[in-house]
């Protein structure tokens, strides 16, 4: 057990919509290894992002239950003050949209010696300058000086994303969560960031939380995938068990919808996404979806169950799950 | 950056000169000219018609402005027709209480309006926040010149805390500590007076803006590089939402020069508003058209103020 | 003769600056564009942010002023303002990227996709709303909300509200501007599923605009690869996918992340291989500007830019 770094029990965040609470994580649990990538997986509205924010103690007014243990630390209703002390040390976070993710009318050096400053008292800021520079180095920026003293509108999207991560590894974090870190640029400039991230973990051999909706970019990247639906972990496994024996519906459903090769028709999930206000409390939250799935199969409070080892599903429904388009009996083999 | 200084300076050239036709025109639409009032009544229209044309009043309008314009740049803005002195000279003694006035008043406006529109913005949906914003309310319904009177009432006369006409003591040698502290003790009740009230647009306006950036991404950045909350606030809050602040300065100033109009009156304070309102019921003229001249002059300047404020506290608008 | 023909197709816009605010400059955002669709085809637009295939897509259905070069409708010229009667341009229409922001929120549904018809069509109030019905259940909508307002739509239900708005003239041509990139995974398929239905029935043909090779490579018959404005390649989608030719397309592909994650190592040493190769050839590519040369051909089909004649 030595191994994990962070260990999230019955982590429920709930926010106030008029007078009631509205659960946007559920009662997650899971564990990320030192050195790990977990992928999270989800649509919009699946609470992946309140998740990483969660964890990070971002939320302004959100009631938060459960455990998020950090090296045994516990992270929930920690003092302010400690929370300031780890984040930006231990635990960092990559975000979604560089162009606005930085200060618009400060100078890219600062921005980034400002992580350093709040984390390292004795630093002289001469030392912290030539540390910039070398993070500027590390993320691959050209001409680092120069960029120093440049301001985020002068740099281009993908530079801007390089940037942002630069402040999140200054510290070298224990703990990175990258929030869909590439969603908002280029194929070319993703594969880059990509590659990026994936020689930062050897280089710092942190633990990365990588948030997205991207299978592509999880299948690349993870080690092991947790996907999300309606605020719950539906199903968890190492990367090459959950895209080649996927068992959840709405897994397959999921990897049904993104085209491949020789697939004619793409998948469509009936129904829509529950909002947060009417999220279904009670029973399996996808039965909506699969109305063509007996009744009888969902359980009546699903839970995950581990089928083999480490691969967790929700609900007992998948037993009996098949797509309208085929037949009963196809079903067995899975997806192509 | 330069470029833009530049630019935008040769913008405000023809504007100035725009003010000044129009405001020529308007003088000469004005019934009597120059020669109105100061000649003796009993002078033939013929000896009348000479003084005109020796004047050169009876020259096409463009070559009056011409005139007129040069009669400017060397200070000469016409005679006061019921002062019976220079314009120049009535100018000088009002403009430098008004700006006084202006600067103080200026003072406080932002006195109050930046620590009131902070907290509310940073509170925003408290109790207090709610208190500002009631207050801000109440400021944009109430007149200027009834909120004026009330004040000369209860702190003026009620009260007798302040003096209720003037802009100084009379008797007092200029120069001295006595002199300064009777002109600042004449200063501050119309100025505060003013200031309460022109204050609550620049609250709001920083209570929005501090709202807006609150929930910018790159807020989130900060707290995630575990920023305290102060830090927060001071570092990268505070001086994205300032911004805005400093372009809205020329337009204040604006709306100080019609505020003086009214407060000037009301506390009888001999500046160019008091002056304004005089001459305008004297039909002194050439008075009034020179104050238009310069209260647009003011305006002009004043957006070009901002402008260039703003140029050089935003890098995005900075042209290296 | 083709149905869509763009011929040496060009849009730039003026750079201002300097102290008196003159035109200094021009960006090129298209750059000598060629390309021909054929009826009930689809022709994929690919390129990334800046690559000027959002302005030619805008260009073709009159959007953007072409600063030269010719648009055939059918053998009709309809670059020329003149021509640009009522009749062609209501068999163009376009299907925007953002479902969110392009529909008017103040406006009922009926009042939106009623709109293209109340400028093309005089049709009295209860032939409107009968038409309208019909287009929502062909859609996938329920008739009965056509009286309610965009917000109380999901995403891929406002972009199937777009999509009704853009065939309710029966156009002949759709120019869809990336128009499931905001969309969910399992939207986006219902939305592409949808576009494909409609194409068959009413025999349509989509300009498709996108920065998505793995949805272009599902939709597309004919798929072209933009660069700063001018084409770097353009074939079918075999060409394009089996046997990329310029270096830019080959790099575009082997950005996809794979799906397959036993593929990782593979896919991750493929994409060094590229960009050694993208870093070491770009001089034979791209000219001293850093755009691409002329298109030669290489196939009937297959067109590629390459230094030359070109």
């Amino acid at each position: 057990m030595g191994n994990e770094l962070l260990e999230i029990k019955n982590l429920t965040t709930s926010f106030r919509i008029g007078d009631e609470y509205h659960a946007a994580v559920d009662d997650v649990t899971l564990t990320l290894n030192k050195n790990e990538v977990l992928g999270i997986v989800g649509e919009s509205g699946s609470g992946k992002s309140a998740l990483a924010f969660s964890i990070m103690g971002l939320h302004n007014r959100a009631k938060i239950e459960g455990s998020i243990k950090l090296k045994d630390q516990e992270l929930v209703k920690l003092a302010p003050s400690k929370m300031n002390n780890l984040r930006g040390d231990d635990l960092a976070m990559i975000f979604q949209d560089p162009l606005t993710a930085l200060n618009p009318l400060m100078e890219i050096g600062d921005q980034i010696a400002e992580a350093l400053l709040l984390h390292n008292l004795d630093m002289s800021s001469k030392q912290r300058k030539a540390r910039v520079i070398e993070l500027l180095n590390m993320v691959g920026i050209p001409r680092p000086e120069y960029v120093y003293e440049q301001f985020p509108h002068e740099l281009s999207g993908g530079m801007r994303q390089r940037v942002v991560i630069a402040i999140a590894i200054a510290n070298k974090p224990e703990l990175l969560i990258a929030d869909e870190p590439t969603t908002a640029l280029d194929v070319t400039i993703q594969a880059q960031i990509l590659d990026l991230i994936r020689k930062l973990k050897e280089d710092i051999h942190a633990g990365i939380i990588l948030i997205t909706h991207d299978l592509g970019v999880v299948a690349e990247m993870a080690d092991r995938v947790a996907v999300m639906y309606a605020g719950q972990i539906v199903e968890i496994a190492d990367v090459t068990t959950l895209f080649e024996n996927p068992l959840h519906p709405y897994t397959k459903s999921l990897l049904n919808s993104v085209p491949a090769e020789g697939q004619d028709k793409l998948h469509v999930i009936q129904g829509i996404v529950p909002s947060l206000k009417n999220l279904p409390r009670k029973g399996c939250r996808f039965a909506a979806r699969i109305p063509w799935i007996d009744e009888s199969a969902h359980e009546e409070n699903p839970v995950l169950h581990e089928v083999s080892q480490g691969h967790f599903v929700r609900c007992t429904c998948h037993a009996h799950f098949y797509f309208p388009e085929e037949s009963k009996e196809e079903q067995t083999n899975g997806i192509s | 950056m330069w470029k833009f200084i530049v630019r935008r300076l040769l913008i405000t050239l023809p504007q100035i000169i725009l003010l000044s036709v129009l405001v020529f025109l308007m003088a000469q639409m004005m019934p009597g000219d120059a020669l109105t009032g100061q000649v003796d009544p009993n002078v033939s229209p013929e000896i009348k018609e000479q003084i005109r044309e020796r004047l050169g009043l009876n020259n096409p309008w463009y070559i009056q402005y011409r005139d007129w314009v040069a009669g400017i740049l060397q200070g000469d803005l016409g005679q006061s027709f019921r002062f019976k002195m220079d314009v120049t000279e009535l100018l000088s003694q009002r403009i430098a209480n008004t700006f006084w006035l202006s600067l103080v008043t200026l003072i406080f406006t932002y006195i109050i309006a930046v620590p009131l529109g902070i907290t509310s913005g940073r509170y925003n949906d408290t109790l207090l926040d709610q208190g500002i914003t009631g207050y801000t309310y109440l400021g944009f319904a109430t007149p200027l010149f009834i909120f004026a009177l009330f004040m000369v009432w209860v702190f003026g006369y009620q009260l007798g805390w302040f003096p209720t006409s003037g802009s100084v003591q009379p008797g007092l040698t200029p120069g001295t500590m006595e002199y300064v502290i009777s002109k600042f003790n004449h200063l501050l009740l119309p100025a505060l007076s003013m200031a309460l009230i022109a204050t609550v647009s620049t609250v709001q306006y920083l209570r929005s803006e501090i709202v807006d950036t609150k929930q910018k991404d790159f807020i989130v950045t900060a707290r995630a590089k575990g920023a305290s909350e102060s830090r927060v606030y001071n570092r990268h809050i505070l001086r994205n939402s300032l911004l805005p602040i400093a372009a809205f300065f020329g337009w204040e100033i604006t709306s100080l020069i019609s505020g003086t109009i009214f407060i000037e009156q009301i506390f009888g304070y001999p500046g160019m508003g008091a002056l304004f309102l005089e001459t305008i019921l004297l039909r002194d003229y050439s008075v009034v058209t020179a104050l238009v001249l310069l209260f647009g002059i003011a305006s002009i300047l004043g957006a070009l103020l901002s402008d260039i404020i703003l140029s050089l506290v935003d890098p995005r608008i900075r042209i290296k | 003769m083709g149905f869509l023909e763009v011929e040496d197709l060009k849009v730039h816009f003026p750079i201002k600056g300097g102290i008196f605010n003159r035109t200094v400059d021009y960006i090129k955002a298209v750059d000598g564009v060629t390309f021909s669709v054929e009826q009930g085809k689809t022709y994929g637009l690919v390129g990334e942010s800046g690559s000027g295939k959002t302005t030619t897509g805008r260009a073709v259905i009159g959007l953007n002023d072409i600063t030269s070069g010719k648009v055939l409708f059918e053998g009709t010229d309809i670059t020329s303002k003149k021509s640009k009667t009522k009749n062609v341009r209501k068999d163009i229409q376009m299907i925007f990227q953002d479902p969110y922001s392009s529909l008017n929120p103040r406006k009922r549904v009926i009042d939106i996709v009623a709109e293209p018809l109340r400028n093309y069509e005089n049709l009295s109030k209860i032939e409107e709303r009968k038409r309208i019905q019909e287009l929502m259940e062909m859609v996938g909508l329920s008739p009965e909300s056509i009286l309610k307002y965009p917000h109380e739509f999901s995403g891929g239900q406002r972009q199937r509200i777009g999509v009704a708005r853009a065939i309710a003239l029966k156009p002949k041509l759709i120019i869809a501007d990336e128009p499931v990139s905001a969309l969910d995974v399992s939207v986006q398929a219902q939305v592409l599923n949808f576009m494909q239905d409609i194409q068959k029935e009413l025999n349509l043909t989509y300009l498709f605009i996108s920065h998505d090779l793995g949805i272009v490579k599902h939709m597309c018959d004919d798929i072209a690869i933009m660069y700063k404005g001018r084409y770097v390649e353009q074939g079918t989608k075999e060409d394009i996918f089996n046997n990329p030719q310029h270096i830019y397309t080959k790099r575009l592909i082997a950005a996809i992340p794979d799906i397959n994650p036993r593929n990782r190592a593979d896919q991750f040493k493929f994409r060094q291989e590229v960009q050694k190769e993208y870093e070491h050839s770009y001089d034979d590519y791209f000219d001293s500007e850093g755009l691409a040369y002329g298109l030669q051909p290489i196939s009937d089909t297959h067109l590629v830019a390459l230094p030359g004649k070109g």
